[in-house]
């Protein structure tokens, strides 16, 4: 069975045996993740440049078409690569192992692409201005509905590989006793995605089929209630993946070992028990749910959830700390934090990724958890500005971290610039907290999220809109280019690293 | 190392100082637990609602004999409406309209029915910043007092087409 030798490699930096298929898959994988970023993130500096009112930039038309792009280009497809290509890292590369099938590993690559390319047309075609929600009645061509069916297919078809590479590496003993940390988060990761594709299978189809026209109509109460099984629970894979490379960051720029394997591992099975009650907040103000289901889902198990963020948020900086201290920063209470490789862009992306997320998205995301705060909050720019904070700033930027060292190892390439990378988990942090806060405080302000003019052009009124909600779009719009530039920075290093990088010796 | 196969046996006591935290975050966490149903019962910031199924055409009907009863006026082709005191009240959506214009009295308790004639919209009450999801399909009925004398305005909030930002309708009290 094993007769595949040629087939590895061994890193001359951490002595980790490389599947060579393997690695192809991470390689096609993390390109098209960088791609779809690329169009995402030019369609968030048209978005934000439109909702900033000194500038008002697109048509109405335009606006809610670069709106639909930039959420599916973000939220799902350059995410979602991405996260294939961490879990075939976390199990074929950290457990020594071949991949398990990279056949169908192309195959699920190839759906993925398909199904994306297929969505990004319809949208740019206009025959799908409908949100990342689609919420129905509202309709889509049915080829729209289709790409989003075949991405999330292939997306399941990269998991099985992800969980078949695990059983493979048990089975083959390439490594002995418990998973490490890492891949058990990814783990996590990997049954959250199960739960969240599953959502969507069943939303989706039959909402494809009533494109079609050979079903009735879909009752919009159910269509949200499913569909944020699959729109939420598909962001707690975000989070799941992000704080499992939130530990690989840590160990790889600090040497950080967990504090306690006990307490991080049931933090993560807080996760996939619970975690998916959160989908529960976009519903507190629907008419198809009942008082006593809303009292449920905001109470009940909700914050065993938040209990395992607030773990992390402790044991990660904890575990960092210890590892600066023993390596001699033990003068006064910050000194660790202070000695800490500010200039390395793994590390910074990290600990910006852990404030911001932690802070910002955590606690705003709490509060829409809360049935009565969720009244002044419910599709207002709060809702975005919260998500700006967990998936741009949290996920996004602990990718972008990884990313770096993901260059050289993978890749096998110098990171060219190196000054250039330095500063740029600068630019996009900042960057995406100003917009976050921006967004929240606008949105405090009654300022709808999806709203072309606050203006409101040809309405029969217009809103006197407070002074200080402009201002706070104003923060958002200079956030917003300040994280387009970090973003861009980030393509251009990434791209020119993979093009042109040195070989290291 | 978090890469690295931990030792054999990793459930080992926790450190006191994870074991504080956690005991913080957890008893935090069961305060909110039980703060959640108990602020619904006692806080007195729920929107008390009930929800019925209706037709697009039933609340279109719903809604005509309601203005015709009790229009007083319009504005800019929109009928005014001012019901009495208590009664049922009717706000229709619909792609790019709130229909009509609701002119109701402080301190007085009405049931505003909401629902939408096509595409689900956002009823979001400006400056107040109170927002409800409406369904086409679905009656949803608030039970609302209002409290502060005033002009006020609805605005969609949920993304429904093109017009989406004209959709914008006009609540007076007095």
């Amino acid at each position: 069975m094993t007769n595949a030798g040629s087939e590895f490699r061994t890193c001359p930096t951490t002595g980790l045996k490389v599947h060579l298929p393997a690695e192809n898959l991470i390689k096609a994988n993390a390109v098209a993740a960088v791609v779809f970023l690329l169009v995402g993130t030019v369609m968030a500096l048209l978005v934000a440049f439109t909702r900033w009112p000194a500038v008002h930039l697109l048509s109405a038309e335009g606006y809610y078409r670069a709106l639909t792009a930039h959420g599916l280009n973000m939220l799902i497809f350059w995410i979602i690569f991405f996260e294939i290509a961490v879990l075939y890292f976390a199990s074929a590369i950290l457990l020594n192992s071949r991949l398990a099938a990279p056949k169908v590993g192309w195959l699920s690559f190839l759906m993925m692409l398909v199904g994306s390319l297929m969505v990004d047309l319809m949208i740019l075609q206009g025959k799908a201005d409908v949100m990342m929600t689609s919420y129905v009645p509202m309709k889509a061509d049915p080829l729209y509905y289709l790409g989003v069916i075949l991405f999330a297919v292939g997306a399941l078809i990269g998991v099985g590989v992800f969980f078949a590479t695990l059983v493979v590496a048990k089975r083959e003993k390439t490594y002995e006793g418990s998973l490490p940390l890492v891949v058990f988060g990814a783990v996590a990761a990997g049954i959250i995605a199960v739960v969240a594709i599953a959502h969507g299978a069943i939303i989706y189809i039959p909402t494809f089929l009533w494109s079609l026209g050979i079903i009735g109509p879909i009752d919009p109460a159910m269509y949200r209630v499913v569909w944020w099984g699959l729109g939420h629970t598909s962001q707690q894979i975000n989070v799941t993946a992000q704080i499992a490379i939130w530990y690989l960051l840590a160990t790889l720029t600090v040497g950080a070992s967990p504090l306690n394997e006990k307490v991080c591992r049931s933090a993560f099975v807080l996760y996939i028990l619970f975690i998916n009650l959160a989908s529960a907040h976009h519903l507190l103000v629907d008419p198809g749910v009942s008082p006593s289901w809303k009292i449920w889902n905001t109470s009940y198990a909700m914050y065993l959830a938040v209990l395992a963020s607030m773990i992390h948020g402790f044991t990660v900086p904890a575990s960092i700390e210890v590892a600066q201290r023993k390596k001699g920063y033990t003068k006064g209470l910050f000194e660790w934090l202070k000695k800490a490789p500010w200039g390395n862009p793994g590390f910074s992306a990290l600990a910006l990724s852990i404030a911001i997320f932690g802070f910002i998205g955590g606690i705003t995301g709490v509060t829409f958890g809360t049935e009565q705060i969720n009244i002044i909050s419910h599709n207002t720019l709060r809702i975005p500005g919260h998500f700006h904070a967990t998936v741009a700033a949290g996920t996004t930027l602990a990718f972008m971290g990884v990313t770096y060292y993901v260059l050289p190892l993978i890749f096998r390439r110098q990171v060219v610039v190196p000054s250039l990378a330095k500063l740029q988990p600068y630019f996009f942090g900042i960057g995406i907290l100003l917009v976050s806060i921006g967004m929240t405080f606008a949105g405090s302000y009654g300022i709808s999220r999806r709203h072309w003019d606050i203006a409101f052009t040809g309405a029969p009124f217009q809103l006197a809109i407070d002074p200080t909600a402009l201002l706070m779009l104003s923060v958002m719009g200079i956030g917003a280019i300040l994280a387009f530039t970090g973003a861009l920075m980030y393509i251009l290093i990434t791209v020119f690293t993979v093009l042109i990088g040195k070989r290291p010796a | 190392m978090s890469i690295s196969v931990p030792e054999r046996i990793w459930w080992k006591p926790v450190d006191k100082s994870e074991k504080i935290w956690v005991g913080l975050a957890l008893t935090w966490c069961i305060v909110m637990f039980i703060m959640m149903p108990l602020w619904h019962l006692k806080g007195g910031q729920n929107a008390p609602s009930e929800t019925y199924r209706v037709t697009p055409a039933q609340f279109q009907k719903a809604t005509q004999e309601f203005i015709d009863k009790y229009k007083v006026g319009e504005e800019k082709g929109t009928a005014i409406v001012a019901p009495p005191a208590g009664s049922d009240i009717y706000l229709n959506s619909m792609m790019w309209r709130w229909d009509p214009i609701l002119k109701l009295e402080k301190g007085k308790t009405y049931r505003l029915h909401l629902s939408s004639m096509d595409l689900q919209h956002g009823f979001s009450l400006y400056p107040q910043n109170m927002n409800f999801q409406v369904l086409p399909g679905y009656d949803y009925v608030l039970t609302i007092t209002p409290t502060t004398a005033g002009e006020f305005y609805v605005q969609c909030n949920e993304f429904c087409g093109i017009g989406h930002h004209m959709m914008v309708g006009k609540i007076i009290v007095s």
